[in-house]
């Protein structure tokens, strides 16, 4: 791994360098090619069987918490308290925290990415450009406990002068930095359906008298649209599987309410206050983070195939 | 042209104008606000934690006196988790990545593989948590362990590393496979004696990057059990550990504000790490891009 470039000689030294294979090696060899493949093959599988696993896990460990817990009271119930006496084991206060705070990251991400999307790929100088993706690649790369310790000793202290009846843990903060840590994918991926969008279509219209105003978003955006939608469901998704940002700014009660300035909590966060307390195997705690886990899993699955479905129609579309 | 329809398009054209300079000017705003929220992020990290920066805060144990916590044991648990996890998902990952570059047939199990491979990077990091507590932790009896964590992160990681690697064998140049094997190499002689070294600098960058997601990452570790109070090092696979981001969180989550400027400090000592795996990662990046002339 010099600085010198690759080129013909290299390649007849790497050639040289290969053992030789002598008419007695040949079987040798043979085998060794087809170990090699069944362990590359080997490699490659892991992937399935982490889903395979996945799945079969979060549904069996679920299982013990459906025999204490009616589906119907899981998915429909307003009151989650596994662990109190008598115990409630509603689930959706949990989807409403999680509800709540994406709304509001999206609220903040979805409008400043394409924006951030539009300016970068249609109008930004190549150097500005050049100077601008880096710092969404810093922002993507910050780890999100750092953004949660922002979001409550930063954000919250600020917003509580505004608001005056703002909580000390709350939705709403969590939610706006969680919507700055979405910013960078969305911003991106909007950019990258953007940039794909063929010149023709902008000449075109630009041709016809068009302002560059008027091209960007009479013509450009709504060919891009498609990719641009895929870009928000999969920030969404991100922020609907985020833990930690929600964890310490946005509370840890399961609170039924649409209310943004009060504490909530979200599925995430439950999975990790309980699994951070030394929960015995067997007991209804140790199996609600599964079957919270499981919805968790199936929420985000179908975000993502959504995205995905709908990127591929643009594509379709394109060709 | 007609000449009553003339202030009219002056009119319009001057509409035009301002509404163009308008946006451009919103655009530059917005561009200009995620500037400003990372540097106000990173300048408060820095005030709140800087004076708590020192000797003793790298050569000191947790502790209930936040005058007296450190994170030695934090700051060696995440370099011993960073290189094991590396060390059993890097060869996982670019053989997955060889295979399907290099060897893979069309076919439905290989397009099975692919899908999966995308659908993996967007579970959910937590839901891995909950895989690793009840596969490693529980089933194959890990306990709460550095082994178990890492084996919980490379099942994380494994989709990025993947993807990575298959991106820096595709920069590979046919003409390179081709000559090798003209001259009768094997497949596997080809990718192993050619393919692989042209390829590494730029899947060593991939590898780099993906491992600083590892670092980062706080909640699967949460979920099988690295929070846990250790005066000690980690001295064997199987000991427990803690590791800077769940010490970190474990700092946030106390009231007291002397715990809030241990936490920042930590955050600092966690970026600046990040950010050295980043610059080496760039540097090898480019230093390959210089390279790729043939």
């Amino acid at each position: 791994m010099g600085t010198k470039t690759v080129n013909e000689a290299e390649i007849v030294h790497a050639a040289v360098r290969m053992p030789r294979v002598s008419a007695r090696s040949r079987r040798r060899v043979r085998w060794e090619e087809r170990i090699v493949r069944a362990i590359l093959f080997l490699c490659a599988s892991v992937g399935v069987l982490t889903t395979l696993a996945i799945v079969v896990i979060l549904f069996s460990e679920s299982l013990g918490f459906f025999r204490k817990a009616s589906l119907t009271e899981f998915l429909t119930g307003r009151e989650w308290a596994p662990l109190y006496n008598p115990p409630a084991y509603g689930v959706l206060p949990l989807v409403l925290g999680t509800l709540l705070t994406s709304l509001i990251a999206l609220l903040v991400a979805g409008p400043m990415g394409l924006l951030v999307a539009v300016y970068l790929s249609e109008y930004a100088a190549p150097r500005w450009r050049r100077g601008i993706k880096p710092i969404l690649e810093v922002l993507a790369g910050i780890p999100t406990v750092v953004y949660g310790y922002f979001a409550l000793i930063f954000v919250t202290p600020l917003l509580q002068r505004v608001i005056p009846g703002l909580e000390g843990f709350n939705a709403l903060s969590a939610g706006l930095v969680m919507g700055v840590m979405i910013l960078p994918t969305i911003a991106s991926l909007s950019e990258d359906a953007l940039y794909a969008v063929p010149n023709g279509l902008r000449y075109g219209s630009l041709a016809l008298g068009a302002t560059r105003f008027q091209t960007t978003w009479g013509v450009v955006v709504p060919a891009a649209m498609s990719g641009i939608s895929s870009a928000f469901i999969l920030g969404v998704a991100r922020a609907v599987g985020e833990t930690m940002i929600v964890a310490i700014a946005a509370g840890q009660q399961a609170n039924f309410t649409f209310n943004p300035l009060r504490a909530v909590e979200t599925m995430t966060t439950y999975i990790v206050r309980v699994s951070m307390g030394d929960v015995p195997h067997g007991s209804v705690e140790y199996y609600s983070i599964f079957a919270v886990g499981l919805l968790l899993f199936v929420i985000t699955l179908i975000l993502n195939l959504f995205s995905e479905a709908v990127r591929r129609r643009y594509r379709g579309a394109r060709a | 042209m007609n000449h009553a329809a003339q202030p009219e398009l002056t009119r319009w054209r001057a509409r035009e104008h301002r509404r163009e300079v308008a946006f451009q000017l919103i655009g530059a705003l917005v561009v200009m606000l995620a500037m400003l929220i990372l540097t106000v992020l990173l300048v408060k990290i820095l005030v709140d934690g800087f004076a708590r920066l020192g000797w003793d805060f790298f050569n000191q144990f947790a502790s209930r006196f936040p005058e007296r916590a450190g994170i030695k044991a934090a700051l060696v648990g995440s370099l011993y988790l960073m290189l094991l996890t590396a060390a059993i998902a890097v060869p996982i990952g670019v053989g997955a990545a060889v295979y399907l570059e290099e060897f893979a047939r069309r076919n439905w199990w290989t397009r099975l593989i692919e899908i999966n491979i995308t659908n993996l990077a967007g579970v959910p990091s937590i839901i891995y948590g909950l895989l690793g507590l009840q596969v490693f932790v529980r089933m194959l009896w890990m306990d709460r362990s550095l082994i178990a964590g890492a084996c919980t992160l490379v099942l994380l990681i494994l989709p990025i590393i993947i993807t990575a690697a298959r991106e820096g064998l595709r920069t590979v140049p046919n003409i390179i496979r081709y000559g090798s094997l003209a001259l009768g190499a094997t497949q596997w002689q080809t990718v192993r004696y050619t393919v692989l070294p042209v390829a590494l600098p730029s899947i060593l960058t991939g590898v780099i990057l993906s491992v600083s997601r590892a670092i980062g990452e706080t909640a699967p570790l949460l979920v099988i059990g690295a929070y846990v109070y250790i005066t000690r090092l980690p001295d064997s696979l199987t000991a427990p550990f803690t590791t800077l981001p769940v010490q970190i969180y474990d700092w946030i989550s106390r009231p007291q504000t002397s715990f809030h400027q241990n936490a920042s400090a930590g955050i600092i000592v966690l970026l600046i790490l990040l950010l050295s795996l980043n610059a080496v990662a760039i540097y090898l990046r480019n230093r390959f891009q210089k390279r790729l002339v043939l």
